[in-house]
């Protein structure tokens, strides 16, 4: 059985020749290479004030002196830093007029996946103004949002529209000397999405960058700021579950969550990028910061599902400084053929009875390599600190890995911490019992892979939960027999 | 209905079935009984198609079709259906949500629409009340967590979902209470119609109390040595085999 994604991409890489879609040379790119007239150009290109430039440059002389860290359970090629292009205008795709025009193999694929119809054009570049409803939709959705004071814009925007919060807010939780990709978002970073909560205002709906105008080619070094002030809650969906196709291959995001006092944010991501063909060639790097910082009640929940990119380097963390503040993380790695996710979270916990779940769930297929990675870290003032971490690891085959990595360190003696990790297999007796009821392979493994990741997949809003769960199967198609 | 002939399976280098011949018809009860390791639980994973099990001479057609060439959820599909001895269990995934993908692929496979959420929640409440199964047991996973008494009346609740023209029920009768026998039984013999029929393994003759067999086979050492009615069964509660393995010593 062929690697359905990849012959998605196969099929839509060979389709730009079939629409007659030429690849110009667009004047608004510039050469490749970092440097800092290079940043000083993206920053002058994108019309931004001289604190912001200031501040990539602060970045990228940070950066100059970092090496690349190889403590991860990965095999990450050499990558050439001075080969990549670091600013590209928002690429045009291919306009359809309509989606009989879409890759029937394609349309198979969103229809397994359950997308809307609306969603579907719009991912497959069928132009916007036909889609009837999109445009009043997302005004709709923009008027509501705007009624409750709530801001969700591209980076952009934010950085001319709103520099108090940009200025008092972006690098506050990741700052750029944090890590080497960090430092190299802080400087070259294309756009992102921004958001911002007022005190006391519950998002009356599900944030997701598909309703976000301007939303398409925020590129590869995305930077997303959430703000929640003081009692507020949103629950904000990052990516998509249909396969994305991306020329660029290495990513290198920072998201960061600012909880302010008894705020409530739930940030969900499915993440599907390109993991590569089946030996492993082209796939996309990934290599993410996440992290978000409670204040006092705070909480903070992140859910993933990741099935995507070649490499994956991904640690959503949660900074519980105000006391009676909480984090979640929930995760669902799958890595199939050669993919390599090296993925987990940190808690650490500073305020007094700080709170934290982790669990998390990997599933390794093909010849992958599977790896969780995470700290709990309970400072000395953490008094009454609890931690509950689950681990558990599913292999399929016999020639795919996974390990975990779990660090505990506890500066307080009246710290709760537990951990508990299993690591099974899809046995010959659950395959038989499932075809033996009628239900072929395939069907059977997506069924017991959606079992094992139930706990992680509710967590998700409904809609999203579906489109994950039949992800899940797809993203192992031809893993077994 | 199904006609098994000479069929010799092994597992790696053994041979477990020597030649088995076994014809069953629409509307028979049939009941395989022997001593341990004589080869009952390998006849009816092999007629369901185990992978672990190579087929190495004989035939088996059912319902016209040579059964061999068909995989193993063909043959579910077309209305074969094994109740497991130990039935096997799958967390995180809904009895209720697991029955609706089978019967759903049965229909599929019948050229029928799927059922209706509505449909599918009456069949199930139909069905449950067959073997008496708690209702609250379909929420649960599959297998996960239930008592030996639950397992097996989850079997024979899914073969009443399935509706099957030919179950064979692999110890069905092993670790139940006498209350839940009788539920098992029942349910069984409840299912039980002209165009559709049951080949029952069992130790013990306590179940075909319950369920009355037209034949009673007995296997040994991969072969069928003696095939008689309902009497034989008590006879062989009452003497054991060793008269019928001295038997065929001499044979």
């Amino acid at each position: 059985m062929e690697n359905e994604t990849k012959n998605i991409i196969n099929e839509l890489e060979g389709s730009d020749y079939k629409y007659g879609f030429v690849t110009d040379i667009e004047t608004d790119v510039i050469p490749k290479g970092l440097s800092e007239d290079v940043i000083r150009l993206i920053s002058a290109k994108k019309q931004e004030p001289e604190w912001m430039l200031e501040r990539r440059l602060k970045a990228y002389r940070h950066w100059l002196t970092l090496k690349h860290p190889n403590w991860a359970h990965l095999d990450i090629p050499e990558i050439d830093f001075q080969d990549v292009i670091y600013y590209a205008a928002p690429k045009q795709k291919p306009k359809l007029n309509s989606m009989d025009e879409v890759d029937p193999e394609l349309k198979r694929t969103f229809d397994k996946l359950g997308i809307p119809l609306e969603e579907q054009m719009a991912l497959a570049g069928v132009a916007v103004d036909a889609v009837m409803d999109s445009v009043s939709v997302k005004t709709t959705f923009r008027e509501t949002l705007r009624e409750k004071g709530i801001i969700f814009c591209s980076m952009s925007e934010a950085i001319r529209e709103y520099p108090e919060l940009i200025q008092k807010y972006l690098g506050s939780v990741v700052p750029y000397t944090d890590n080497f990709y960090a430092a190299l978002n802080a400087a070259v970073f294309s756009d992102g999405s921004f958001c911002y909560i007022p005190k006391g205002v519950r998002c009356p709906m599900e944030l997701s960058t598909y309703f976000r105008i301007n939303a398409e080619g925020t590129g590869q070094f995305e930077r997303t700021l959430i703000v929640a002030d003081e009692g507020s809650y949103v629950s904000y969906l990052e990516g998509c579950t249909a396969p994305q196709r991306d020329e660029n291959q290495l990513h290198a995001a920072v998201v960061e969550i600012v909880v302010e006092r008894d705020a409530d944010v739930k940030y969900s991501t499915v993440q599907n990028w390109y993991p590569g063909d089946k030996q492993g060639r082209g796939g996309v790097y990934n290599f993410v910061t996440k992290r978000g910082l409670c204040r006092e009640g705070g909480h903070l929940s992140w859910t993933q599902v990741e099935t995507g990119s070649a490499i994956t380097w991904k640690y959503p963390s949660c900074v519980l400084l105000g006391d009676n503040s909480s984090g979640e993380f929930y995760s669902v790695a799958l890595t199939n053929n050669y993919q390599q996710a090296d993925t987990g979270t940190k808690m650490i916990h500073i305020g007094r009875n700080t709170r934290s779940r982790i669990v998390s769930k990997g599933i390794s297929a093909g010849r992958s390599q599977n790896a969780y990675r995470g700290l709990v870290r309970v400072a000395k003032g953490a008094e009454g600190a609890r931690n509950y971490s689950q681990c558990d690891s599913l292999l399929i085959g016999d020639k795919c890995g996974a390990h975990t990595f779990p660090v505990i360190e506890s500066h307080n003696p009246t710290a709760v911490l537990e951990h508990e990790a299993t690591t099974s297999k899809i046995s010959e007796e659950q395959l038989f019992y499932c075809n033996q009821r009628g239900l072929s392979t395939e069907d059977a493994v997506g069924l017991i892979v959606g079992g094992y990741a139930r706990e992680v997949i509710q967590q998700l809003p409904m809609e999203f939960a579906v489109e994950a769960q039949k992800l899940l199967s797809l993203s192992l198609e031809g893993s077994v027999g | 209905m199904l006609k098994v002939e000479n069929l010799h399976a092994s597992v790696g280098d053994k041979e477990i079935l020597r030649g088995i011949n076994l014809e069953v018809k629409a509307g028979e009860v049939h009941a395989i009984m022997g001593p341990n390791g004589s080869g009952k639980s390998t006849l009816a994973s092999v007629l369901a198609g185990n992978e672990k099990f190579t087929v190495t001479a004989g035939s088996v057609e059912y319902m016209g079709e040579d059964l061999m060439t068909l995989s193993i959820e063909e043959r579910s599909r077309k209305g074969l259906f094994l109740g497991f001895q130990y039935p096997v269990e799958i967390p995180g995934v809904t009895m209720a949500n697991f029955m609706k993908l089978a019967v759903n692929e049965h229909r599929k496979a019948k050229g029928l629409a799927p059922l209706t959420a509505a449909e599918y929640l009456r069949l199930m409440r139909e069905k449950s009340a067959i073997v008496e199964l708690d209702s609250k047991l379909t929420a649960r996973s599959v297998n996960e967590g239930f008592s030996g008494g639950e397992k097996k009346k989850n079997e024979i609740f899914q073969m009443a979902m399935l509706d099957p023209k030919l179950a064979i029920l692999d110890e069905t009768d092993s670790g139940l209470d006498i209350d839940a026998l009788r539920i098992v039984a029942t349910g069984v013999t409840r299912l039980k119609r002209e165009d559709n029929a049951t080949v029952v393994i069992t130790h013990y003759q306590r179940l075909l109390d319950y369920i009355v067999p037209d034949y009673v086979h007995v296997l040994y050492k991969g072969r069928i040595i003696y095939t008689g009615d309902k009497s034989l069964a008590l006879k062989l509660e009452k003497e054991g085999y060793d008269w019928l393995i001295n038997d065929y010593k001499e044979e």
